[in-house]
C-alpha cells in the first residue's frame, strides 16, 4: 500500500493536497452550527450533478416534449419521480443552504479583509446559482416556466435603446419558444455547472490561502515567533501554514471538523428526505401548481409569482412604479451585498463585539428580507405594494447605516485568543 | 541563448502586434457564438404576416389570433366603449401616443386604422403578461370607467385603446402591430402594406 502511495506520490501530488487541505489544515475550534451551510452546500452540489445528468438521460429538451418527457420521468421511469425530486427539492435546499451560510458571513463578519475576494467568489457562485435555478426552472416546459422566463427576459427590455435586441437575442425568437428552451437547457447542463463547479473551487482556494474565519472574528494566524511553544496546539499542522504564521486555537479539518459536520449532514439529510418524500412540491413553494399544466403562450396564469428563494428580489423589483427603476434596484440588491466588504468599514469581525446598533441592523436586514420573501410572493395589491415599499427601503437602509456607524463604531473590547 | 543585446523597443513593438492581432481573432471567433442566438431563419420565417377574417366579430367581441407566438386581439369596439376615449387624457400616462408602440397610423386618440376595429398585441407592456378584457365590469379597477383592459399578473390597467393609465407598473401603452385591411372584414396583422413584412 506504502508503495503504491508513493508511486503515485512521484507522479502527482496526492498526500501533500490531502495533508495541506484536510489532514493538517488548520481550522478554528470554535465552529458552532452556523459553520455546517459550508459543507452541506458542497453535499448538495455534488446531489444535483448526479441527479442532474440522471434526468438528462430522460430529459427531451424541445417545446414538443419537454412536457410529456417529464411526466414521463415521473410516471414511468423507475424511481424517476425520486430523481427528479431529488432535483428540484435540492434546487430549494441550495438556495436555503446558500442563505444561512451567507447570513452567517455577515454575522461574523467573515468578507471583511483578507476575505474580499473568497466573499467574492461567493457571490459570483450565488450568481451562477440564479441563472442556473432560472434556467433550470424553464426545462419542465410548464405555464409557471413560461411565464416566469417572460417576466425575467422581458427585465432585460428595460435597458434603454438596445433592450428590445437584447431580449430578442437571449430568446432567439420573437416569443420564448423551443429555441430558447435548447439553449437554457445547454447552459444549464453544461456551461453553467462548469462554471460552478470552478467558482466553488476558486472559493475553496481562496479559503484555504487567508483561513477560516471564526464566531470570534478574531485571527487564529498569529505574527511567526509570537506564541510560545507550550501555547501552540498539539497537533501537526502542514508547514505551508506554520511556516509563516503561528497557529493558535485551532483543530485539523480532518478528522475533527469532518465529523462534526457529519453530524449536521445526517440531520440535514433527514429533513431534506422528509420534504422529498411527503411534501416534494413544498405546499407550491418549490414546485407551483400552475407548473404542472404546459405552457401555453396565450394564456397568462392569474398570478405569477418566482420560486420562493427569489421573491424578496422579485418584491423590491414590484415595490417600483418603474419599470427600469425596479430592474435596477432589483440588481443593485445584490450588487450592494457583494460590496459588503468596502461598505463595511469596521475593523471588528464578529458581531458579539460590535456595537449594538450593528446587530440590529443584522436583524433588521434579515428581517426585511424574510418579509420581501413573503411580500414577493403574494398578490401586488395596495397594501402588498406599500410594504414592499417599507421593507424595500430597510433593505437599502442597513447598507447606508452600515457604511454610516462602521467608520467610527464604538466597539467592545475584542479578545486575543479563543477561550 | 545568443548574446545578442536585448533590443527592447523591437520587443515591446512585437509583444503589442501579437496582442492586437491575437484580440482581432478571438473578437472574430466570438462572433459565430454570439450571432448564433439570434433568430434562425426558420424563427424568422415563422413570424409570416396572419389573415384573420372579422366578418362575424360583433360590437364588444374580441377575437384572439397568434403572429409571432404573441395573442393579437381584434375587438369591435361599441359607439360607447368609443365615446369614453375622449375624457380619460388626464388620467393616463400618454394619452396622444407620444411613445414608439405604433405605426404611425395608429398615432391618434383610437389608436387604430379604423375606429371601431381595435388590433392590439396583447401583453402588458410590464412584464409580459397577457391582460384581460374587460368589456363592462372594468369600473371595479378604474372608477368611472366601463370597459378596459386589465393585467392580472401586477395590477396594470389599459383603457379601450390600449393606452395605461398613470400609477400602475407598465411604463407604456399597449403595442399596436403593423395591419392593414384587405377589404371590411378581413384583416392582415403583421403587414403594412401588401408584400411587405
Amino acid at each position: 500500500m506504502q508503495n503504491l502511495i508513493n508511486w503515485i506520490d512521484a507522479r502527482i501530488p496526492m498526500s501533500r493536497v490531502w495533508n495541506m487541505h484536510l489532514a493538517q489544515y488548520p481550522a478554528p475550534k470554535n465552529f458552532n452550527f452556523w459553520y455546517f451551510f459550508g459543507f452541506i452546500a458542497t453535499v448538495v452540489l455534488v446531489n444535483q450533478i448526479v441527479t442532474g445528468v440522471w434526468l438528462t438521460m430522460s430529459y427531451n429538451p424541445s417545446a414538443e416534449g419537454a412536457f410529456a418527457s417529464v411526466e414521463y420521468i415521473m410516471r414511468d421511469v423507475e424511481y424517476g419521480y425520486i430523481l427528479r425530486y431529488m432535483h428540484s427539492t435540492g434546487a430549494s435546499a441550495f438556495f436555503f443552504v446558500v442563505y444561512m451560510h451567507m447570513f452567517r458571513g455577515m454575522i461574523y463578519g467573515s468578507y471583511q479583509k483578507p476575505r474580499e475576494l473568497l466573499w467574492l467568489f461567493g457571490m459570483f457562485i450565488y450568481l451562477a446559482l440564479m441563472a442556473e435555478a432560472f434556467m433550470g426552472y424553464l426545462l419542465p416546459w410548464g405555464q409557471m416556466s413560461f411565464w416566469g422566463a417572460q417576466v425575467i427576459i422581458s427585465l432585460f427590455g428595460a435597458i434603454p435603446v438596445i433592450g428590445d435586441d437584447i431580449t430578442l437575442w437571449i430568446r432567439g425568437d420573437y416569443v420564448i419558444s423551443g429555441i430558447t428552451l435548447n439553449r437554457f437547457f445547454a447552459l444549464h447542463v453544461i456551461a453553467l455547472p462548469l462554471v460552478l463547479v470552478i467558482l466553488v473551487f476558486l472559493h475553496i482556494v481562496a479559503l484555504h490561502e487567508v483561513g477560516s474565519n471564526n464566531p470570534e472574528g478574531i485571527d487564529t494566524k498569529k505574527k511567526k515567533g509570537s506564541i510560545a511553544e507550550e501555547d501552540k496546539p498539539k497537533f501537526k499542522f502542514h508547514e505551508y501554514y506554520t511556516s509563516k504564521k503561528d497557529i493558535v486555537d485551532s483543530i485539523p479539518f480532518f478528522p475533527y471538523v469532518v465529523l462534526k459536520d457529519l453530524v449536521a449532514f445526517t440531520i440535514f439529510m433527514m429533513a431534506f428526505a422528509y420534504i422529498m418524500f411527503f411534501m416534494p412540491e413544498g405546499g407550491g413553494m418549490f414546485l407551483e401548481p400552475p407548473n404542472f399544466e404546459p405552457a401555453n403562450p396565450l394564456k397568462t396564469p392569474a398570478h405569477i409569482a418566482p420560486v420562493w428563494y427569489f421573491t424578496p428580489f422579485y418584491a423590491i423589483l414590484r415595490a417600483v412604479p418603474d419599470k427600469l427603476g425596479g430592474t435596477i434596484l432589483m440588481f443593485a440588491a445584490i450588487i450592494l451585498l457583494a460590496l459588503l466588504p468596502w461598505i463595511d468599514r469596521g475593523k471588528v469581525r464578529s458581531w458579539r463585539y460590535r456595537c449594538q446598533a450593528h446587530k440590529l441592523n443584522l436583524i433588521m436586514f434579515a428581517v426585511s428580507f424574510v418579509v420581501l420573501g413573503k411580500l414577493g410572493l403574494g398578490v401586488a395589491d395596495d397594501l402588498n405594494k406599500l410594504l414592499s415599499r417599507i421593507f424595500t427601503f430597510l433593505y437599502f437602509l442597513f447598507f447606508g447605516l452600515l457604511w454610516l456607524y462602521s467608520g467610527n463604531e464604538k466597539t467592545k473590547p475584542v479578545p486575543e485568543r479563543i477561550k | 541563448m545568443s548574446n545578442a543585446p536585448v533590443n527592447k523597443g523591437r520587443r515591446r513593438f512585437l509583444t503589442a502586434a501579437t496582442s492586437v492581432v491575437g484580440a482581432a481573432g478571438v473578437v472574430g471567433a466570438a462572433v459565430p457564438f454570439i450571432a448564433s442566438w439570434n433568430p434562425s431563419a426558420k424563427a424568422k420565417s415563422a413570424g409570416a404576416p396572419v389573415e384573420v377574417d372579422i366578418s362575424k366579430l360583433e360590437p364588444g367581441q374580441m377575437i384572439r389570433v397568434k403572429w409571432r407566438g404573441k395573442p393579437v386581439w381584434v375587438i369591435s369596439r361599441t359607439p360607447k366603449m368609443l365615446a369614453e376615449l375622449d375624457g380619460l387624457a388626464d388620467k393616463l400616462r400618454d394619452p396622444n401616443s407620444e411613445e414608439e408602440q405604433q405605426p404611425g397610423f395608429a398615432k391618434n386618440i383610437h389608436r387604430s386604422r379604423k375606429k371601431e376595429v381595435f388590433v392590439a398585441v396583447g401583453i402588458c407592456t410590464h412584464l409580459g403578461c397577457s391582460p384581460l378584457f374587460l368589456p363592462t365590469t372594468f369600473s371595479d379597477n378604474m372608477e368611472g370607467v366601463d370597459s378596459g383592459f386589465f393585467c392580472p399578473c401586477h395590477g396594470s390597467v389599459f383603457d379601450m385603446a390600449g393606452r395605461v393609465f398613470q400609477g400602475v407598473p407598465a411604463p407604456k401603452n399597449l403595442q399596436i402591430p403593423p395591419y392593414r385591411f384587405v377589404n371590411d372584414t378581413t384583416v392582415i396583422v403583421g403587414e403594412l402594406e401588401e408584400g411587405e413584412a
